[in-house]
């Protein structure tokens, strides 16, 4: 007994032992790489000077106003969107079959389609502004949640719905205690996988059309042959998605604490 | 004990020449015919039968989940069907536990108890006091606060049997309760079942598949026939109660047991 709750203990800390070594080790094998292998600072720059780029970046006021800032709006706005329609489209999919049967080639269809490929048809039709982005953002991240709640609208126990209709319950009772939370894991599944997949949409966008925005400060460090520059941005570019999706996984617990996908998270 | 006439007492439960015929594209099966039973008040009624003889069919007629293709359904005197919809009144008598205990996992015991409360308008303080209340009647003290997940099988199935008794129902519809559990959990549950019956001076009805359990808890057991499900016998058990589960090792016990066992297997040959 003692000895499981040690290591249920020493299980719940050991990410947090892991991830600093894990880190170190690639600053090391990266710095050993760079200092032995010959290989151009263009190419691949020292972590030192990736350091002091990554400083330079996070001092400068312009690198949140006009950057982070613009391309964290397009990601949220654009999960937002996603959000709504996902689960709009999802519950009406999920509820009424013969309209899911009808649009399912289609639905496919789209699905199967690299949806990065349609960006520069929206940069055509929405302009090099925001607009395209959040509306890439949008669509990138529209199905996986579209997909998840009309899983989650059809997976709803049988058994329990038998347990409302013996209770005599309303529609709109049975849908606030038991298809509301019944479907939520669902939701929050599918958020999990479509907040990454908008962040992806909104730096594509940019970094086909934008002057403003992480995804527009990664070309701009690849033509002025920037490498230092070029990892600072993409480092920042994952401590921001990082950022965003336990964003979500907190809103999730916080949501369904009895969900088992939160009693055995980290 | 007088079982079957019910001149002394109006029924609480009355099944009036009962059918229920499945019927698909391809093949009609007919599950019950046939079906005449009265069960009077605060009386333990046990269905037993092979499986697939049409028993759960039954339970869920009585509960009004499914409507009889022919025959008549009342409780109280009144009908359970309104045409096509449940009467709402005669809803509010019944109280159903199913074989799985069907718990909402996003809800506390305390909540899951008193869920049908909530649903009736009943307000905060009273659905707690109620839930309270049950969690003692049910031997729950202590775990209003848990998740369905934290607890055992036995418990979970009490935390459905204090739901089903959340707004006092006349009559208290079974449907294996105790099929999932184990042998232990089961005998305790079923001492238990019999002082929650007697506390709350329900009707009982219990459908199972274990012959012991019925002649253990029952008033007046129907063994049903399978292929259309009949009424093949009904066996009245007169122990007195409180009864104790060295009741089981009595010869009366085993003889009415034996008896019903070989009903049981008569029809299976023929």
């Amino acid at each position: 007994m003692r000895s499981s709750m040690d290591r249920d203990k020493f299980f719940k800390l050991l990410p947090w032992i892991s991830t600093p070594i894990l880190l170190a080790a690639i600053v090391a094998v990266w710095k050993l790489y760079t200092t032995y292998s010959g290989i151009s600072q263009f190419v691949i720059p020292t972590p030192e000077a990736t350091w002091v780029s990554l400083l330079d970046l996070l001092t400068d006021m312009e690198t949140w106003t006009e950057h982070v800032w613009i391309t964290l709006f397009e990601t949220l706005a654009g999960f937002l969107i996603a959000v709504l329609t996902g689960i709009g489209f999802g519950v009406v999919l999920g509820r009424v079959y013969w309209l899911e049967l009808a649009l399912r080639p289609i639905l496919v269809a789209l699905q199967v389609i690299p949806k990065v490929a349609l960006i520069p048809i929206f940069v055509i039709m929405f302009g090099f502004g925001l607009t395209s982005k959040v509306i890439t953002a949008a669509i990138l991240a529209f199905f996986p949640i579209m997909l998840n709640v009309l899983l989650g609208v059809r997976s709803v126990d049988p058994g329990h719905r038998e347990v409302m209709r013996s209770l005599g319950a309303s529609r709109w009772q049975t849908f606030r205690h038991l298809d509301f939370h019944s479907t939520l894991p669902y939701v929050f599944a599918g958020m999990e996988v479509a907040i990454v997949f908008s962040l992806i949409g909104a730096i594509v966008g940019e970094y086909l059309s934008a002057n403003a925005g992480l995804g527009n400060l990664v070309v701009a460090s690849l033509n002025a042959l920037d490498a230092p520059r070029l990892f600072a941005v993409i480092i920042l570019l994952a401590a921001l998605g990082s950022i965003l999706y336990f964003a979500v996984t907190g809103a999730k617990r916080l949501m369904i604490p009895w969900h088992e996908s939160v009693k055995q998270g980290v | 004990m007088t079982a079957n006439e019910s001149g002394d007492q109006s029924p609480e439960l009355e099944l009036r020449n009962v059918e229920k015929l499945y019927q698909s594209r391809k093949a009609s099966t007919l599950a019950l015919t046939e079906i005449n039973l009265s069960v009077r008040p605060q009386e333990f009624v046990a269905i037993i039968g092979q499986s697939g003889c049409g028993k759960t069919t039954l339970l869920r007629i009585l509960s009004g989940l499914i409507k009889p293709t022919q025959g008549e359904v009342q409780a109280e005197g009144r009908s359970l069907w309104r045409g096509d919809s449940r009467d709402p009144e005669t809803v509010n008598k019944l109280g159903l536990v199913f074989q799985e205990a069907n718990l909402f996992p996003w809800y506390t015991v305390e909540q899951n108890i008193a869920l049908p409360l909530n649903l009736r308008g009943v307000d905060k303080q009273g659905q707690r006091d109620r839930a309270y209340e049950l969690c003692k009647l049910v031997g729950l003290t202590g775990f209003e606060q848990s998740y369905p997940r934290e607890l055992s099988g036995g418990m979970r199935q009490r935390t459905a049997i204090a739901r089903a008794l959340s707004y006092k129902p006349r009559i208290l519809l079974m449907d294996e309760p105790f099929g999932a559990l184990d042998a232990l959990t089961r005998e305790k549950m079923n001492l238990e079942l019999q002082s929650i019956a007697e506390a709350t001076q329900a009707t009982v009805v219990l459908v199972t598949h274990s012959i012991n359990e019925a002649v253990f808890l029952a008033d007046r057991i129907v063994l049903l026939s399978p292929r259309p499900g009949r009424i093949r016998s009904v066996t009245k058990v007169g122990f007195e109660r409180p009864r104790q589960v060295d009741l089981q090792t009595r010869p009366e016990f085993q003889n009415i047991a034996r008896e019903l066992r070989h009903q049981l297997n008569e029809k299976q040959h023929g």
